[in-house]
Order: structure tokens, then C-alpha cells, then sequence
């Protein structure tokens, strides 16, 4: 046996067992909750429930306060994305090609709302809302899961502007295309992979946001995660597991449908301080 | 022939100071133009005017007689090759090509046949169903010269467009553009700081320096009488020599010159090396004395150094049999067939 492992070599052997602990940690829990979702009975110390079983399944598709969360969730989400889309793209768009004054501090200052605890912020957000009667509304849900995702709606659609050149864009003026043409032949669809990676980002950051739903939307608008709270703290931990599993699925499929787009190259560029 | 391009009294200044004041010049139809200039004189800057990039603060573009200094670029007759960054990467080759007719909207079957004959112009067809990022860099910078020649424009003006690609390539493509602007009769106007291009491509250049156009004239006019000290310094390799005007003469050391230009004062004299004339010193005659302080065979020809007593090193091209029967430090004495004066600022 050992001649067989001085063959592979250690370095060989060490990189397997880093993969062996890396699927462990990141696959292992996952696992662990597929099989609680479909589990009436498990007790320690069996490796494998007693009972296999949909009920939990039954249950949190029939309770109609969970189904309802779960539209809810979807709808916002969308709504979060799109109005993020129509306010953010403009403005990353006028980043990374208008030179006005104080741009890079402008630039900067959607890194505030990540520089406090969000629970400080989501109260003196509150405060306000009271004021202006958004409490309980869903504008006011909308509005503060926006601000979670100002930041990457900006800084990498801005950084996806700027990689487009200054000659494709006045090459395509040159053979005659008017400049909204050009943006939207030219400069758009290459802006696109980072616009993209951007806006999945901000739907799936909207699906799991929790605290400052929980201030702003409480009692009507109770999101996936919301329900969560409650369902883990009342119902056996399947019940917890079948309701993770659906919250997890939508960013399995989308990153699974964006893998083409999502690249570590277009993240890093947002990212970098130009 | 009519006249294609007429700029007149164009002027543009950039809040850094630099720019061009006053520029006028005729493109001839059919005509191959160079600008050409060191880096920041404002070759570029008329480019970009010609092209509808620039808003020049005055003056008046005429193309094919029509003023076009209010229009933008989309809806002018001409056409741009960039120095990089040309083709959109999102877009096969057939599509960016076609990009420009489309929006024409010409008939698909025109639009094919144009892609062909202009892919088969720069040499490189079948690669409609290629993207850019499959292509070489030099293969990429003919797409875009491709693109530009299909929209058929008025004038095809040439940012710097082969400075980005290696020396032979660069060659090579020089003589394709040649080739494509006989075959076309297409007038081109092209930007380069590179001399050596300059003097290959076209039937005239336009020497810039710091936002004044110093001459136009054809590529042997250029190398052989150039108007101004700066274009003597910037064109080819040149020996500059202080000396003075006596009783109407020009006069270097010995040597004495026919005052043409009627200078006056103190003047620099100009040389090119292959006007240089070497013979061992006699220790009589007319001429300027030196020594010979290196030698360097380049090929069909050599170049030699000589340190002349009072006035600097000189350099000259002599043909490789002569330099065996010179000598370092050997005693020679200079003679020129050929020199240009200039007043001394």
C-alpha cells in the first residue's frame, strides 16, 4: 500500500484531503438537511431515519401563512431587483463615464450603509419611516432591502461600464449608430455579465434579508425568513429543514443558470478601487 | 483631381494649453495623407475634429464640399480605425461588420456580399463566424480597417492604427493599406508619430509640431528639403553644424555654402549622413578635419563617427567596401555634397 501512496506523492495526498474536508464542510450540512426534510423519525445514534416521510413537506406547503411568505418573498424580491435595476444602472453608468466632482466620494458613500451594524441603521431607518407612515408598508420593505444592495448594484455595473472602451463605444458612433443605439447594442450587452451577476446578487440578498423586514414589515409582511424564526423555534427541526431547503433552492438554480456569467473576474472588479 | 478634405482655419484648445491653432490643409480625392508629429503636437486632435469626436472651438471641415463641423459622427462621411479596442467582443465578425449596414438598412443579401468583399480586401476570409477574441491582434486592427472600407465613407481617417502590433507585422500592414488604397482609390487620412511609416504610406505628409502644421509635402520633398529646423530634426537621421553668413555666403569652417535663402547672422547647417563625404586627410585642401572616433557596420551600408576639431561629432553613411580603408582615430577630412541652412534662434 505505501509504494502506492509515495507514487502519488504527499502533495497529491494533501490536496485530497483538502477536498475531502472542503466537501465535508460545505456539502455535508446540505446533505444533512435533505435527509431531515424528508424524515418523520430519526433518533442518535442512527445513521439513516427510521421513517422517510413527506409530511413536513404537507405541512409547510399547506400552512397557508408560509405559502403566502413564500410569494411574498418572491414578489419583493423581484420588485427589489427591478426598481434597484432603474435606479442603480443610470447611476453606475454615469460613474464610470461622466467625470463630475466628487465622484469617487459619492462612489465611496454606498459603503456607509455596510460600515454600521445594520440593527443601528434599521432603527434610525425606522424612526424615519414612522414619520413618513411606511411602517407596515411594503414600499418601506422594498426601501430598506434596497439599501443592502445599493452598493453591489453600483460598484459592479459601474466597474462592467468601465471595462467598456471609449473606441467600441465611438466606433459604433462612427459607422452610424446614434448614441442610444450605442448603448444598447454596444455598451449594454457588454455590460451585461457584470449587470447580471449584480442583479442575481441583489434578489437573493432581498430573499434572505430578515432584520430590517422584521422592524419595518412587521406584523403584515412576513417573508420566508421571518416565518423561519417561528417555524424553528415552534416545530420539530424537519419542519425548519423542508422550509431551508425551498429558501435555498431559487440561489442554487440561479446561480446554476448564471454560472456562464458569475465569475470571480466580474466580482473583483466591482471591487476594485479605481 | 477635386478636393475631398478641406480643413480651414480649425482651431482647438484643450484648458491644459495644448491643442492646434489655426490649421487649414487640402486632401486631395484619392490621396493618402499622413499627420505626423511627436506625441501631444495635435495630430490627433484634427483626426478626431475630421471625425465628429471634437467640437473644435473654430473653423470649418469641408467634406465632398459639404460642411460637416456641426455634425455628429453617426452622420458624418467618414469613417475611423482606432489605435485598439476597435471590434465589439460580444459580436461575431459577421455581425460587427455588418453592424454599420444594418443600421443603414440594407438588404440582407447586399450585406453579405459586402461583408465578403471587404473580408476578402484585408485578406482574411471565412471568418464571419468568428468572434474577435479568436484573432490575432493584427487580424482584429484588418476587421476593423474591413469595417471601415465596407461603409464606402468619403474619407478613412487612421488613428495610429498598426502602433500597437510588432515591427513586421506592422510592415506588412503598411503595405496592405497600400495596396487596399490603390485597389479602392479611397482618401485616407492617417495619424502616426512614426517617421518611418509616414514616409512609406503616403503621397503626402503633413508635419505637425506643437499645434502649427511646419510643412506639407510629399515624402521625398520632406526628407530632401525640409522647410523648418524642426521637420531637418524630426525626419530621418540628421548632422547639424553651427555656422555663419559672410559677405552673402554661408560659412562652416572652411567650407562655404551659397546663401539661397538669403539668412542673415548666425545659421545651422544641416547634413544628412549619406551627404557626408570622408577622405584620409591630406592636411591641405578644403574641408573640416576630424578624427574618426567609431565605426558600425549595419548591414549593406556603415555608419562612421567623426570628431571634427571645433564642431562636434558628425555622423555619415559610407558604403561597407570604403570603411576597410579607414581606421579608428584616423585624420580625415569632411566634405558635404548637399546641406540646408536654417537660421540660428
Amino acid at each position: 500500500m505505501s509504494w502506492y501512496f509515495r507514487a502519488i506523492g504527499f502533495r497529491k495526498i494533501f490536496e485530497f484531503l483538502l477536498l475531502v474536508a472542503f466537501v465535508v464542510f460545505f456539502v455535508g450540512p446540505l446533505l444533512n438537511l435533505a435527509v431531515l426534510a424528508f424524515s418523520s423519525k430519526w433518533n442518535y445514534p442512527d445513521l439513516l431515519p427510521r421513517q422517510w416521510s413527506l409530511q413536513w413537506w404537507h405541512f409547510v406547503l399547506q400552512e397557508e401563512d408560509i405559502a403566502k411568505s413564500i410569494g411574498l418573498s418572491f414578489l419583493i424580491a423581484g420588485l427589489v431587483t427591478v426598481l434597484s435595476i432603474v435606479l442603480c444602472i443610470p447611476a453606475a453608468y454615469a460613474f464610470a463615464r461622466i467625470r463630475f466632482p466628487l465622484s469617487r466620494f459619492f462612489l465611496f458613500s454606498f459603503l456607509l450603509t455596510h460600515a454600521f451594524p445594520k440593527m443601528g441603521l434599521y432603527v434610525s431607518i425606522a424612526v424615519l419611516f414612522y414619520k413618513l407612515g411606511l411602517m407596515n408598508t411594503l414600499l418601506g420593505v422594498v426601501l430598506v432591502h434596497m439599501i443592502n444592495v445599493l452598493m453591489f448594484m453600483t460598484w459592479i455595473p459601474t466597474a462592467a461600464f468601465r471595462n467598456v472602451h471609449t473606441a467600441q463605444e465611438e466606433s459604433a458612433r462612427d459607422v452610424g449608430a446614434t448614441p442610444f443605439r450605442v448603448f444598447r447594442s454596444i455598451t449594454l450587452p457588454m455590460a451585461m455579465p457584470g449587470i447580471l451577476v449584480a442583479s442575481i446578487f441583489t434578489f437573493l440578498n432581498s430573499l434572505d434579508e430578515a432584520q430590517g423586514t422584521f422592524l419595518v414589515g412587521i406584523p403584515d409582511f412576513k417573508t420566508m425568513p421571518i416565518v423561519m424564526y417561528s417555524i424553528i423555534a415552534d416545530f420539530p427541526s424537519s419542519a425548519g429543514a423542508v422550509f431551508s431547503i425551498i429558501l435555498t433552492a431559487p440561489t442554487i438554480i440561479l446561480l446554476l443558470a448564471a454560472q456562464r456569467f458569475v465569475s470571480a473576474d466580474i466580482m473583483a472588479s466591482g471591487f476594485q478601487v479605481k | 483631381m477635386s478636393v475631398q478634405l478641406s480643413i480651414r482655419n480649425l482651431t482647438k484648445r484643450y484648458k491644459t494649453g495644448e491643442g492646434v491653432t489655426d490649421i487649414s490643409l487640402d486632401v486631395k480625392k484619392g490621396e493618402l495623407v499622413t499627420l505626423l508629429g511627436p506625441s501631444g503636437c495635435g495630430k490627433t486632435t484634427v483626426l478626431r475634429s475630421i471625425g465628429g469626436f471634437l467640437e473644435p472651438d473654430s473653423g470649418e471641415i469641408m467634406i465632398a464640399s459639404r460642411n460637416v463641423v456641426k455634425l455628429p459622427p453617426e452622420k458624418r462621411p467618414t469613417s475611423m480605425v482606432f489605435q485598439g479596442y476597435n471590434l465589439w467582443p460580444h459580436m461575431s465578425i459577421y455581425e460587427n461588420l455588418a453592424f454599420g449596414l444594418k443600421i443603414r438598412k440594407t438588404p440582407k443579401s447586399e450585406i453579405k456580399s459586402a461583408v465578403e468583399e471587404a473580408l476578402r480586401l484585408v485578406r482574411l476570409p471565412g471568418v464571419e463566424k468568428k468572434f474577435p477574441s479568436q484573432l490575432s491582434g493584427g487580424q482584429q486592427q484588418r476587421i476593423a480597417v474591413a469595417r471601415s472600407l465596407l461603409l464606402k465613407p468619403e474619407v478613412l481617417l487612421l488613428d495610429e492604427p498598426f502602433s500597437a502590433l510588432d515591427a513586421k507585422l506592422r510592415h506588412e500592414m503598411r503595405e496592405e493599406l497600400r495596396e487596399i488604397q490603390t485597389e479602392t482609390g479611397l482618401t485616407m487620412v492617417f495619424v502616426t508619430h512614426d517617421q518611418e511609416e509616414a514616409l512609406s504610406l503616403s503621397d503626402r505628409i503633413i508635419v505637425m509640431n506643437q499645434g502649427n502644421i511646419e510643412q506639407i509635402a510629399a515624402p521625398q520633398d520632406i526628407y530632401d528639403s525640409p522647410d523648418t529646423l524642426f521637420v531637418a530634426q524630426f525626419i530621418g537621421k540628421m548632422n547639424f553644424l553651427k555656422g555663419v553668413v559672410e559677405e552673402d555666403k554661408l560659412r562652416v569652417g572652411s567650407l562655404v555654402f551659397p546663401n539661397t535663402k538669403r539668412l542673415e547672422g548666425s545659421i545651422v547647417i544641416a547634413v544628412r549622413p549619406e551627404d557626408v563625404m570622408i577622405v584620409a586627410d591630406s592636411g591641405e585642401g578644403d574641408g573640416l578635419h576630424g578624427t574618426i572616433k567609431q565605426m558600425m557596420v549595419l548591414g549593406h551600408y556603415a555608419e562612421v563617427s567623426v570628431e571634427l576639431d571645433g564642431h562636434g561629432t558628425i555622423r555619415a553613411f559610407q558604403p561597407r567596401d570604403r570603411v576597410k580603408e579607414l581606421s579608428m582615430g584616423q585624420r580625415v577630412t569632411v566634405a558635404f555634397a548637399k546641406v540646408i541652412a536654417y537660421p540660428n534662434k
